[in-house]
């Protein structure tokens, strides 16, 4: 069987289009479909539906794309995602997704980095919302037998022999036995989230476990410096509380005080996208800002809005803030901080979503394929459900459905040294960064190295350092990734940076698109 | 405060309360992030200072988004996420829900809602009938967590007696909401077996959702399409 890893919205897509082909494939997913991080995605889905009367088209969103990922992306790559775009937003339509919709037609709103409406959406809910209509239409191919579900199961290794892969190893949650699946391996498991425990707007029932595991076994990652903080979010109990970029969409502008006095810096400094800036500069400013002695609070004010959006389309928004902050944005600016949202890095796959190891695939935020060094908003839930479905499109019927027990050789790791990493980390991979504070922590991680680690402490360590050396090697500024220390951007820099492991890390500039077809 | 905890080893059959004693200063501290900050200590040690095993517990998205930490909280179901420590004073009880079968300490096997789920069929057979007016209901069905509070609360609901509770009564309505004329009457067979027939109306369900959904906006809906036939193509 085809098995595919992780049963948020890159899973299920991968699995209801081999469906749809009559191929049939295991879901193995630590907890069912509803509690995967994609629930919470907010602000949309971009797709050049043009239903807005602004000439937008798929060169567009297209140009837009490349740009915001600060020409790091892969043209070929986004092509394909772009042109989809529209085709992919109908089917949702067609499943029953309830996009806020006029006249019959789907409503657009503005998002960051884009001139054009081109972002569709349920008000800040279309993860959820997306998730439900796919769950939806999941469970018809399981009560049809295609599609088997294995909730509870944590996939913690995977059999690899000669850079081939031929299953995989999972536990049962509930029983600790362990078993072994045969066939493809379909990656679907998220950012690199769990290598900041509390500290991100996502699922913390993400460990980077075994991403780790497999780095050691000689999966490539690619562009792992590339971290997008997000500019508005708020530390909440136990995580950071994500304001949908929806909230700027919809007319909310960032505020200071600047000796006392209203200052809507953003607007400011940058006259032409004013607050919709992309992610990566919005939280590059709001940095300095912070920094500026004569300015005093970072804030989104969002009382100026069209009164109607607190009805609709951000009544969700509204709520969920004051029952968390106990504010009510609609009358007041409230404080907000960048957080760490999203990773544009991860596992490096060629345009059919395949890695460096033989029938070992990889889509969703897991991978490394679409966003550069910059991921546009409401990207993520379309770059998730199109690389789903450029694996469900390509792959074919594998028939072994054995389901062997073995033994449970799983290796739990502490909480407490996840946190000791990724303070470290931290400390290394600001919103701004310069070489003496990345090379102070990878110092430290070289310490921790020559300490007698258990083998999941030594792997999670590694790709940790892997991380930090992605980032002290790209010598430039761009995307995500700003260097105090070398604050242009190089177009020499203009490569996918793969990282890889044989006794030691290596980093390598590999050209776009040209770069060695695997 | 002192945390009491129901614990359950894994494939074992007896359960025991232990004790935690836990200082906090953020009164905006959760539930959910007092078990993360139990379990970060890698000694962990109960009240009588008798090592404890860390706490197991489900958890994700810790924004009341995806259901994962739901519990008994003072006897009250609720998400770990959604509650703050500072509204329960110097004493809380955490026990795991009661309806589903126990797998280990806060953690419940509830896979019998996604059963219920597939028993039931709720899926679109044609194309979604969607559009302005429809919308807001389709959202609101959409919003269900499969948490399970509805179901721990429930007087009607036991597991296998033929009433799916809310769980499945509100994945439903989003599939009667937008359904074709086709496929109405089945349809309406099912939600008729697997809810109509066992919801009590003791509403129980509609205080206790975490996410607030407006549960009786869409029983009547789904009343009205489904068991009074009002159905309405546009």
């Amino acid at each position: 069987m085809i098995n595919i890893v992780g049963s948020g919205l890159a899973g299920l897509s991968a699995a209801i289009n081999l469906a749809y082909r009559n191929i049939s494939c295991n879901l193995i997913s630590v907890q069912e479909s509803n509690r995967a991080q994609s629930v919470m995605a907010e602000g949309g889905i971009n797709a050049a539906l043009n239903t807005m009367g602004e000439d937008d088209d798929i060169s567009l969103h297209f140009e837009d794309t490349l740009k915001g990922g600060a020409y790091l992306g892969e043209e070929s790559a986004i092509r394909g995602l772009t042109e989809n775009a529209v085709d992919i937003v109908y089917w949702l339509k067609s499943l029953g997704v309830p996009f806020e919709s006029k006249d019959g037609k789907i409503v657009l709103r503005n998002f960051g980095g884009q001139k054009k409406k081109r972002t569709a959406y349920v008000k800040s809910s279309t993860g959820k919302m997306l998730m439900n209509a796919l769950i939806d239409e999941a469970r018809k191919y399981e009560v049809k037998g295609l599609i088997r579900r294995f909730d509870h199961h944590e996939v913690y290794d995977l059999l690899i022999g000669n850079s081939s892969c031929r299953g995989l190893k999972m536990r049962d949650l509930y029983t600790d036995k362990a078993y072994e699946l045969y066939g493809p391996v379909v990656l679907c498991t998220g950012g690199l989230t769990g290598m900041f425990p509390g500290l991100t707007t996502g699922s913390r029932d993400n460990s980077g476990l075994l991403l780790s595991k497999l780095f050691l076994r000689g999966l490539e990652l690619a562009n792992l410096e590339m971290i997008q903080y997000h500019p508005t979010t708020i530390n909440i109990s136990g995580k950071r509380l994500l304001v949908s970029e929806a909230a700027r969409g919809e007319g909310g502008r960032f505020l200071t005080y600047r000796n006392g006095e209203p200052y809507y810096f953003m607007e400011d400094l940058y006259p032409e996208l004013k607050n919709l800036v992309t992610r990566d500069v919005a939280s590059r400013t709001i940095y300095k800002i912070m920094n500026d002695d004569s300015c005093k609070g970072i804030y989104l004010d969002m009382t100026g809005i069209d009164k109607s959006a607190w009805t609709g389309r951000l009544s969700d928004m509204r709520e969920e803030l004051l029952d968390y902050i106990k504010v009510d944005i609609a009358e007041k600016p409230f404080a907000i901080e960048p957080g760490i949202h999203y990773f544009m890095g991860g596992i490096r796959v060629d345009n059919d979503h395949r890695t460096n190891i033989d029938n070992l695939y990889a889509a969703g935020e897991c991978a490394c394929k679409y966003h550069g060094a910059n991921r546009l908003g409401g990207n993520s839930l379309l770059g998730a459900i199109y690389g789903g479905k450029v694996i469900g499109s390509r792959l074919v019927q594998d028939d072994n459905n054995e389901l062997k027990e073995t033994d449970n050789d799983y290796q739990k790791l502490n909480d407490s040294y996840s946190e000791k990493i990724r303070d470290i980390l931290l400390s290394g991979l600001g919103i701004v960064r310069n070489k003496d504070g990345i090379s102070d922590a990878i110092e430290k991680i070289n310490q921790l190295l020559m300490e007698n680690l258990k083998e999941v402490q030594f792997a999670k360590t590694v790709l940790a350092k892997a991380m930090l050396v992605s980032a002290l090697d790209r010598k430039e500024s761009r995307g995500a990734h700003y260097r105090e220390d070398y604050p242009e951007t190089d177009e020499s820099f203009r490569k996918t940076a793969v990282a890889s492991y044989d006794g030691d890390i290596r980093i390598e500039y590999v050209d776009l698109d040209g770069g060695k077809a695997r | 405060m002192i945390v009491e905890i129901l614990r359950h080893k894994k494939n074992e059959d007896k359960s025991y309360v232990q004790k935690f004693e836990y200082q906090y200063d953020d009164e905006k501290q959760t539930v959910a992030t007092m078990l993360n900050n139990l379990n970060l200590i890698d000694d962990l040690k109960d009240i009588d200072g008798n090592p404890a095993d860390k706490i197991a517990f489900k958890q994700s998205c810790l924004q009341k988004k995806c259901g994962a930490c739901a519990m008994l909280i003072n006897g009250k179901p609720g998400l770990a996420c959604a509650r703050r420590l500072a509204d329960y004073g110097d004493h809380i009880r955490l026990e795991p829900l009661k309806k589903f079968p126990l797998v280990e300490d806060l953690i419940v096997d509830r896979g019998i809602m996604s059963e219920n789920l597939k028993m039931m069929e709720v899926y679109l057979k044609g194309e979604a009938l969607v559009n302005e007016k429809r919308n807001e209901l389709s959202y609101e069905a959409s919003r269900c967590l499969q948490c399970g509070c509805c179901l721990e609360v429930c007087p009607n609901y036991m597991a296998n007696n033929g009433f799916t509770g809310m769980a499945g009564a509100m994945p439903l309505s989003r599939i009667i909401n937008e359904l074709n004329k086709s496929d109405l009457k089945e349809v309406s067979k099912t939600y008729n077996r697997y809810v109509y027939e066992g919801c009590g109306k003791s509403l129980a369900c509609v205080d206790i959702c975490p996410a607030g959904i407006k549960i009786e906006d869409l029983l009547v809906n789904s009343n009205a399409i489904a068991i009074w036939k009002r159905y309405i193509k546009d």
